[in-house]
């Protein structure tokens, strides 16, 4: 007989999501992933100027902080047929290197890490032995025994206060928890070197886009000037800044992050057997090094592979109208039963779940109604993973994409560093290991593209927006555009109907929606719950093994259930000033 | 009770004698006003104090405000969470997660009765009972009057939970609302912008730690260290401003010399907070000084603030050249079109104020009392 286990909030993620599973004989059998929180930015973004929503649709999300704006952008720019100068091209390229660097390596240490580091562990470790780790993986000069040591004084000191504060109530001395005291401590002294090492990577951004979160964007190019015999603009001295957090940047990824994820996940190598749920993956593609954007030259390749097969990577046209398609047919909406593409996208909120406070969002367990803010999007029909794991399987298998080798090779040393075959990454450990990869090369990209930037400007160019389309009045009456960009959890899109210079619809389908989409019109789970199927779960009570597998995806709710439409559109003045 | 937690341990991991720490009592009983021979109780209490319990709650919102938080460079956020204050509930940072997680919160609630701080970030939808916002099955409104009914203070991070932000604009489909259209019978500091800088938001915590109280807050609740100039008063442009050099187009010579954006649609005249003072991310830069005109993301209703133009569109008129005029004496008649906003939400606030007021005084005669 199954039991049911519902785990709400599931912490250490943005937004809010709610997992009810059924668990028999030690096993997760089904799933169902919700949404609860909705905003309704889409409907916001209506009817205002196309140049001013990227600002509006950036705080979809605070935490991959810049994507939702530089798609935004990319969306207008595509409809408007703007093409940017070719420096605002590679800052953009850069803020959107730098944004999955951080995002990973944040998501790694504080948010997913606390489900594989047993905290008060740490307390039992001798600082030497730490060290002595620490030292033989990595050439990171903060590895001394002292250094552990004190790090050690500094957790009994938290430890002992009897204050436990964001670590209270937590899963520890759990047996699934398996690493030594020692790695338990140096993965806490990493977690706060790491929270201390993300507040300085983000300045690039604020160099481009004057803060960080939510730097700023602008449409036809970017603001930030370049004058390198000016005191007010990017000059030289802005230059050697980024150029310095990028080499800090490559050196704590690759002497800190990936040491730490390969030496934490040797002893979780039976995380590699399960949690890789639908074995479908999707990307759009990012970093063209061709001109005008052009995917061919992506350095993380366009494409979409089905049931696991490494063999055939398919082709993936968005704007086709039959192959990107969202349904609502376990969704809070008045449906769309047979799936609109997204520039047709109609969505109108109808909540029919129970009232609150409730135990459970079906008392049958079977969720054949509606569940969840989050609708389904589909490509041709399949149901489909998106992130980290998903572009580094397509750039693994797409031996004509510009950065195949590179990838293969950074894929291969880690699987061989581990004593995994290539089937590992199919699991909740190789989306955890894809993430890590991909930072190395994001890092490495990103040192490229400042480069190609550096050299433009001394050749002569200091251009950094293209003023010709600015002006409405330049504008055809009616036109549509796609934006495309591979966020830090996964394809994302955002699709803009302009008519007669305002936005008359704006549609979002995002990594999470994706990745957390609840069931569709045949059944066919989305990600998250299809990753489930077959997990362990050692407590039932204590579900470590459950958010392993949920955290693997880096979930990002408030990127997801963003999608409403109200039947009547009127303002509704008196509640705001209410 | 471990000596450790107190915020004398956290004084003297910071160097800080004993001598200076008694010097500092002293300082701070005269500067309650109270007998010379408080002292050492104020001594006695900081001695022994635990770190101040808070629950930080996440609504409906991007998650921007905790980013921010983190990149705090003085203090270090890590500091603040492990030295200085008892983070017991935050759904994006605490480990625990389901009943554990909300037992967690029970728990720190029921021991610091009155006690604790009630951290608000995001704006709070009450529209169809509320139901677009769910946590453990329980509608964020709920939780919110539920969290707020024995907390001895409420900081309202960021514009979701100070005005609503961007849900809140037109047309508001969830109805979403910031935290004091709801609660109103609790001193609650407006620590707007989207996201608030990270030291504002340190500063603030660090302000009630340190000082015992809560900042001095004007009549929209915000703390006037921070929210006290307009950010075209300490602008690096402003001279260019005054000097009537503008920024034509984006890239134009202008541009690229650092001219002044005001006819670029830049709010920094209409708007209240520390940018151009702490600039962002340890005082490296902030929006104007990167190129882009200040979207005035602090003030009330700001997505709306345009009337249908587009944010790029410069305001008719440049309220208030003096320095330091702030909203209190200025009045709301020249905040352009966020004029009826402000005014009602400033009606609203002066109750507010004057709990804030009461509570101050409040506090300042426990004080007397205990010591």
């Amino acid at each position: 007989m199954a039991e049911r286990i519902v785990v709400d909030p599931i912490t250490r993620i943005e937004g809010h999501l709610r997992v009810e599973a059924k668990v028999e004989g030690g096993k997760i059998i089904d799933a169902a992933s919700t949404g609860t929180t909705v905003r309704g930015i889409e409907i916001i973004a209506r009817d205002r100027d196309p140049r001013d929503v990227w600002a509006l649709v950036q705080r979809i999300c605070g935490v991959c902080t810049t994507t939702h704006a530089l798609t935004s952008i990319r969306a207008v720019e595509d409809a408007l047929q703007i093409r940017v100068p070719k420096n605002a091209d590679l800052i953009r390229k850069i803020m959107l290197a730098v944004i999955q660097i951080h995002d990973h390596v944040v998501h790694f240490y504080h948010l997913h890490a606390p489900d594989w580091v047993d905290v008060p562990n740490a307390l039992q470790a001798d600082p030497k032995k730490t060290a002595e780790l620490a030292q033989s993986i990595s050439r990171w000069p903060k590895s001394s025994v002292g250094y552990f040591r004190d790090m050690q004084d500094k957790l009994k000191a938290f430890v002992g206060s009897g204050q436990l504060g964001i670590f209270a109530n937590a899963y520890w001395g759990h047996p699934a928890y398996k690493l030594p005291p020692e790695a338990n401590l140096m993965a806490v002294a990493h977690y706060l070197e790491a929270l201390d090492w993300q507040k300085e990577i983000v300045k690039i951004h604020t160099v481009f886009g004057g803060k960080n979160p939510h730097p700023n964007y602008l449409v036809g190019g970017m603001a930030s000037a370049i004058n390198i015999d000016g005191d007010n603009a990017m000059n030289i001295e802005k230059f050697n800044l980024v150029g310095r957090l990028i080499d800090e940047t490559m050196e704590f990824v690759n002497e800190v992050y990936l040491p730490d994820l390969l030496a934490i996940a040797s002893f979780y190598k039976d995380t590699a057997t399960y949690g890789g749920g639908l074995g479908n993956y999707l990307c759009f593609g990012d970093f063209s090094v061709a001109a005008n954007n052009d995917p061919s030259g992506f350095l993380l390749p366009r494409g979409a592979i089905l049931n696991k097969n490494l063999s055939e990577v398919l082709d993936v046209d968005p704007r086709d109208p039959q192959q990107i398609m969202e349904y609502t047919d376990h969704s809070w909406y008045e449906n769309s039963k047979n799936g609109l593409h997204p520039w047709e996208g109609e969505t109108n909120l109808k909540y029919t779940g129970p009232k609150a406070p409730y135990q459970t969002l079906d008392e049958s367990g079977n969720f054949d109604k509606p569940y969840s803010w989050i609708k389904s999007p589909r490509w041709k029909g399949h149901a489909m993973e998106v992130g980290p794991l998903a572009r580094m399987i397509v750039g693994y298998a797409k031996k004509d994409a510009p950065s195949h080798d590179f990838i293969k090779e950074e894929i291969d040393k880690a699987l061989g560093g581990l004593g995994v075959g290539v089937e590992a990454l199919f699991s909740t450990l190789g989306r955890t290991a894809a993430r890590g990869i991909e930072s190395k090369l994001c890092a490495v990209w990103t040192k490229r593209f400042f480069n190609e930037l550096i050299a433009n400007v001394k050749a002569g160019d200091q251009k950094t927006f293209n003023q010709e389309k600015w002006e409405p009045a330049t504008w055809p009456k009616e036109c549509k555009g796609v934006g495309l960009t591979e966020a830090p959890r996964g394809a994302l899109s955002h699709w803009v109907h302009i008519k007669d210079g305002k936005v008359a619809n704006y549609q979002c389908v995002v990594p999470s929606t994706w990745n957390g989409s609840p069931k569709d019109a045949k059944g066919q789970h989305g990600a998250y719950e299809a990753s489930l199927m077959g997990v362990p779960m050692v407590k039932q009570d204590q579900p470590v093994e459950l958010l392993r597998t949920i955290h693997s995806f880096d979930p990002c709710l408030a990127c997801a259930a963003h999608i409403i439409d109200t039947e009547t559109r009127e303002t509704t003045k008196v509640e705001i000033l209410r | 009770m471990a000596s450790q937690d107190s915020f004398y341990q956290y004084l003297r991991n910071r160097g800080v004698s004993r001598r200076d720490f008694i010097k500092f009592c002293t300082v701070m009983a005269a500067s309650l006003g109270l007998d010379p021979g408080a002292t050492g109780a104020i001594a006695e209490a900081l001695e022994t104090k635990r770190r101040m319990p808070v629950i930080w709650r996440n609504f409906q919102e991007c998650t921007c405000c905790t980013e921010s938080f983190i990149r705090t460079q003085h203090p270090k956020a890590a500091d603040i969470i492990m030295t200085m204050i008892s983070l017991d509930y935050h759904e994006t940072l605490m480990v625990a997660s389901g009943h554990q997680a909300e037992e967690a919160a029970q728990k720190a609630m029921e021991e610091n009765r009155g006690n604790y701080i009630l951290a608000v970030e995001g704006a709070i939808p009450v529209k169809d009972d509320g139901m677009y916002c769910c946590i453990a099955g329980r509608p964020a409104l709920d939780v919110l009057k539920e969290d707020a009914k024995h907390a001895k203070a409420i900081i309202a991070w960021g514009s979701c939970a100070v005005n609503g932000c961007v849900q809140a604009a037109k047309p508001n489909p969830t109805g979403a609302v910031p935290v004091q259209h709801i609660i109103k019978d609790k001193p609650i500091i407006n620590v707007p912008g989207c996201p608030p800088i990270a030291e504002v938001m340190a500063g603030v915590i660090t302000h009630v730690l340190t000082f015992e109280r809560l900042p001095e807050l004007d009549s929209q609740g915000r703390p006037k260290t921070f929210y006290g100039h307009r950010i075209h008063d300490k602008c690096n442009r402003r001279a260019y401003f005054d000097a009537g050099m503008f920024v034509e187009n984006f890239d134009d010579q202008g541009a690229r010399e650092g001219w002044c954006l005001y006819k670029m649609g830049c709010k920094g005249p209409n708007t209240y907070n520390s940018c151009s003072n702490l600039e962002w991310n340890g005082g490296l830069s902030y929006p104007i000084k990167s190129g882009h005109p200040c979207i005035g993301c602090s003030e009330f209703g700001f997505w709306d603030n345009n009337g249908g133009k587009s944010m790029y569109n410069h305001l008719s008129e440049v309220p208030g050249l003096k320095i330091g005029v702030n909203v209190d004496t200025f009045g709301a008649a020249a905040v352009g079109a966020a004029v009826v906003g402000a005014a009602a939400h400033a009606g609203f606030s002066a109750v507010t104020k004057k709990q804030l007021e009461k509570q101050a005084s409040d506090n300042s005669n426990k004080n007397k009392v205990e010591g």
